[in-house]
């Protein structure tokens, strides 16, 4: 390597510097006295925290600068915890650097490879072993136990088979029916096209017989965002604007992405974003991804009115809603 | 009897019921060499015991369960809510529990601090050669730790069951439901069925507190024990060699240096903890699909894939009959799996790339090794892209910017960025290289200016100490591997295809300023 050059040369570890309390009594008293306050604010932090344990109710607010108000309790006791804890360390560290030895010691390294001819049993007595169990003659043995261990590593796998069922085609089925009602979220009250001025956003639900107790993995797959806007903003094929119900539309809000509820609806550019991963949805063009990660537009849900006027999915979702899954397209 | 006499009584009685009087003998004179770097390591075993404490504190309120209640607790605006009973115990752990909020806080503090100081200390390892030979094991534990440390974290905040938490878990499950072929099976097994059931909080309830504090204990020991057989490294300069180890004594220097300062990492989560509001999952509210909060965001160790995934291109295939989603399959499993395994054989394919197989102790300065600091600041640069875009909404609420224009900057930062930090971190260090040189030969600049007697102004230069000039050029500069591509007929050898990419990173890597020789010094003398 570079030895033929010659390197300009070490000149040692420098000399030891004595600290003023290592020759002056005086000041090793003094560094002493320091480490004991040191000790102590720790004590008075404990004493804060206790007494704000104790004594201080947790609905008392004080006004601190900067901070503003603060809930006195809470404050006592973080205060007092930290003052304790950090001021042990400090006593700790201010004893090290000013009493103890602060001379560098020298340890010595060896390198970690072993003498050769440690080296050269060692090999030989793991081959040796080997041989003697005829691991390299034996290859039917060697071959049933990989195939043995190889299967038992099944086992566990298959224990835990029952960690949930079959996922079958749940993924691609939701509540919505033909002829289901939609209801608002929350308060499960059916509604009419006339409760939802231009310009307005609902999240309904499918009307289930016992809405106390609606399960959140149907809200997963259920929940609906309907908006209206004048029928001439969409820009819609007619299959799309027949799904549509005077100028009100219902999409998914469950995002296409990764499952957030896309629930940020821009007014003015009638675009619709998802907080996760900012997928922005076009809703004059049926949900149409125009930014973002997410591949394909929110599913649209057919509308239209029952005879009371009340609004009514006219079809289910003609896709499965929600993020993609392998076997998504197969049915 | 003095406080001395009594230990050394302490000492006879342990060596008379195990003997361990040699062991305790060397072990407690072992030597630490000492350097604030070298605290990163500390502070986050520090952390991991401030976490064990705190999370244990939390179990004993702490209900993992999904089963639906009415809140009937302290805190007014959720007053007859329907929530979960995690969700439901957390606010009993927040508001009733008095110093429950702190220790919530301390929790979550000492989380976010735990995978900083990680982080903080893996780099202090790759900038300074750490991980070489006989380090790279360690260096393997440590990459395991990291990724051990994202996924308890993020499990740890999935627990409360707020709004927030929620939508991460909503976010897990659907990168687990895009995996080809097995997803949506995988899924319904985690979960117990469809999203997002009762079961999946008591599951990785168990699995946070039992499995992963199992396996952090079990390799944090491997890791200290493996620093503590191979003897930790140290910095180069006057009087350290690859032989030797020079610092301070176990005891009692560093036991009462190590042991304060745990008491010092605690008292600093505990100030941020009693003055720094984190994670109020009150304002949250209790999980439920239908809704979201603005500006969700994972905690930022998170941050990165959760940027990688807002970044992706809307990609998704559909092959007879099947879809695969690129937009979550590439940022969510293939890119991490490959940077983390990358990050994890990175002290082989270094090993590789200089052919050096010799053990090392004595720690480089960032500078001397261009090519590798260059790698990490590409690294460093990458991450940080990601991190922004995880944050661009925020980003873009608080500073009035267009969230598709910092996506778009992102998107294209993401592959524009990285390489320029490399060039850029190369050329740094080859100029501190440089400058080293100017300042072994020349000396350093005083700031005295001397007029000739022909009016010539010049600055008087005055020598750097022996030690300064010994740290300066005491770093091996080896030359570049050279492989034959071809052997004495001229014929091209098998692998000469690998020998001269080899070569090359090898050229790459050895790029270096010479460094001043003693023979330098004498000529410029005479």
């Amino acid at each position: 390597m570079s030895n033929e050059i010659e390197a300009i040369k070490d000149p040692g570890l420098p000399a030891h510097v004595h600290r003023k309390a290592d020759h002056d009594p005086v000041a090793a008293k003094r560094a002493e006295r320091q480490v004991a306050i040191l000790f102590g604010i720790s004590a008075l932090g404990t004493l804060l925290l206790i007494f704000s344990y104790s004594f201080i109710p947790d609905d008392v607010f004080i006004f601190i600068p900067v901070m503003g108000e603060q809930n006195a309790h809470q404050l006592g006791l973080g205060l007092g915890m930290a003052i304790s804890l950090f001021f042990i360390g400090m006593g700790a560290i201010h004893w090290a650097k000013t009493l103890m030895p602060d001379q560098e010691v020298i340890a010595h390294r060896h390198e970690f490879r072993s003498p050769d001819s440690d080296r050269k049993e060692f090999v030989q007595a793991v081959k040796d072993g080997a041989g003697a169990a005829g691991l390299g003659r034996r290859s039917l043995i060697k071959r049933s136990l990989g195939a043995a261990l190889g299967l038992s590593a099944l086992s566990p796998i298959l224990l835990l088979r029952d960690l949930g069922p079959l996922p079958g085609n749940e993924l691609e089925k939701t509540t919505w029916k033909a002829g289901t009602h939609l209801v608002t979220d929350p308060g499960n009250r059916r509604i009419k096209a006339s409760d939802l001025e231009v310009g307005a956003v609902a999240q309904v639900l499918p009307e289930i017989e016992d809405p106390e107790h609606r399960h959140l993995s149907d809200i997963a797959k259920d929940a609906v965002l309907l908006i209206r806007l004048r029928p001439d903003e969409f820009n819609l094929d007619a299959d799309r604007l027949a799904m549509t119900h005077e100028g009100i539309i219902a999409f998914s809000k469950i995002c296409s992405h990764m499952g957030c509820a896309v629930a940020l609806y821009e007014q003015q550019t009638k675009h619709l974003l998802c907080p996760c991963h900012q997928s922005t949805f076009d809703v004059t063009r049926a949900a149409k991804v125009i930014f973002g990660p997410a591949a394909r537009p929110l599913p649209q849900l057919d509308i239209t009115v029952d005879g009371e006027g009340y609004l009514v999915a006219r079809n289910p979702f003609s896709e499965p809603v929600g993020p993609s899954f392998w076997e998504r397209d197969s049915r | 009897m003095t406080a001395e006499a009594r230990l050394g009584q302490v000492a006879n009685y342990v060596d008379e019921r195990t003997g361990a009087a040699a062991w305790m003998k060397k072990n407690l004179q072992k030597v630490f060499p000492d350097h604030w770097s070298f605290l990163l390591g500390e502070v986050a075993l520090y952390s991991f015991i401030i976490l064990l404490l705190s999370g244990t504190f939390l179990t004993f309120w702490f209900d993992p369960s999904q089963r639906e209640v009415i809140y009937e607790g302290s805190y007014a605006p959720l007053e007859g809510i329907k929530m979960s009973a995690a969700y439901a115990s957390t606010l009993h752990i927040s508001f009733e529990v008095r110093g429950g909020l702190l220790m919530r806080q301390i929790h979550h503090w000492a989380a976010l601090i735990f995978m900083a100081a990680i982080v903080a200390h893996l780099m202090r390892v790759f900038f300074t050669g750490a991980f070489r030979k006989p380090r790279e094991g360690n260096w393997i534990i440590g990459v395991g730790l990291l990724t051990l440390g994202i996924v308890e974290g993020f499990l740890g905040y999935s627990l409360p069951d707020d709004l927030l938490s929620g939508t991460g878990i909503r976010i897990a499950e659907a990168i687990i439901q895009a995996i080809p072929v097995v997803g949506s099976y995988l899924a319904y097994f985690a979960f117990g069925g469809a999203f997002p059931g009762e079961a999946f909080i008591p599951r990785i309830y168990t699995v946070h507190v039992l499995l992963l504090p199992g396996a952090f204990l079990a390799l944090i020991t491997a890791h200290l024990m493996l620093v503590w057989y191979q003897k930790h490294t140290q910095y180069p300069g006057p009087g350290r060699t690859e032989k030797n180890v020079v610092g301070y004594p176990l005891m009692p220097v560093y036991m009462a240096k190590a042991g304060g300062f745990f008491f010092i990492v605690f008292g600093v989560i505990a100030f941020l903890s009693a003055v720094a509001s984190i994670n109020p999952i009150w304002l949250y509210g209790p999980y439920t699909p239908g809704q979201i909060s603005a500006g969700s965001q994972p905690d930022w160790y998170m941050g990165w894939l959760d940027g990688l995934v807002r970044m992706a291109p809307p990609l998704e295939s559909h092959y007879f009959g099947y879809t695969v989603s690129w937009n979550i399959l590439i940022p969510g499993l293939i890119v991490p799996g490959i940077l983390f395994t990358g990050m994890a054989l990175y002290p082989f394919i270094e090993s590789w790339i200089t052919g050096d197989k010799r053990e090392h102790h004595l720690l480089d300065r960032p500078r001397n090794a261009p090519n590798r600091t260059a790698l990490g600041a590409m690294s460093i640069t990458f991450m940080i892209v990601a991190l922004i875009n995880g944050g661009n909404d925020l980003i873009a609420t608080h500073f009035d910017l267009s969230i598709n224009q910092i996506m778009w900057g992102t998107r294209f930062g993401i592959f524009i960025l990285p390489p320029i930090a490399f060039v850029v971190t190369k050329r740094l260090c080859l100029s501190l290289q440089r400058a080293d040189r100017e300042l072994v030969l020349h000396g350093r600049e005083t700031g005295r200016l001397l007029r000739l007697p022909h009016g010539e102004f010049v600055e008087v230069h005055e020598p750097i100490s022996p030690e300064k000039a010994y740290l300066l050029t005491s770093h091996e500069q080896a030359p570049a591997l050279e492989l034959p591509e071809v052997d004495g007929r001229g014929v091209k050898r098998a692998g000469a295809i690998r020998n001269k990419i080899r070569s090359r990173m090898s050229v790459a890597h050895s790029e270096a300023i010479p460094k001043v020789s003693a023979d330098d010094l004498k000529e410029i003398e005479h």
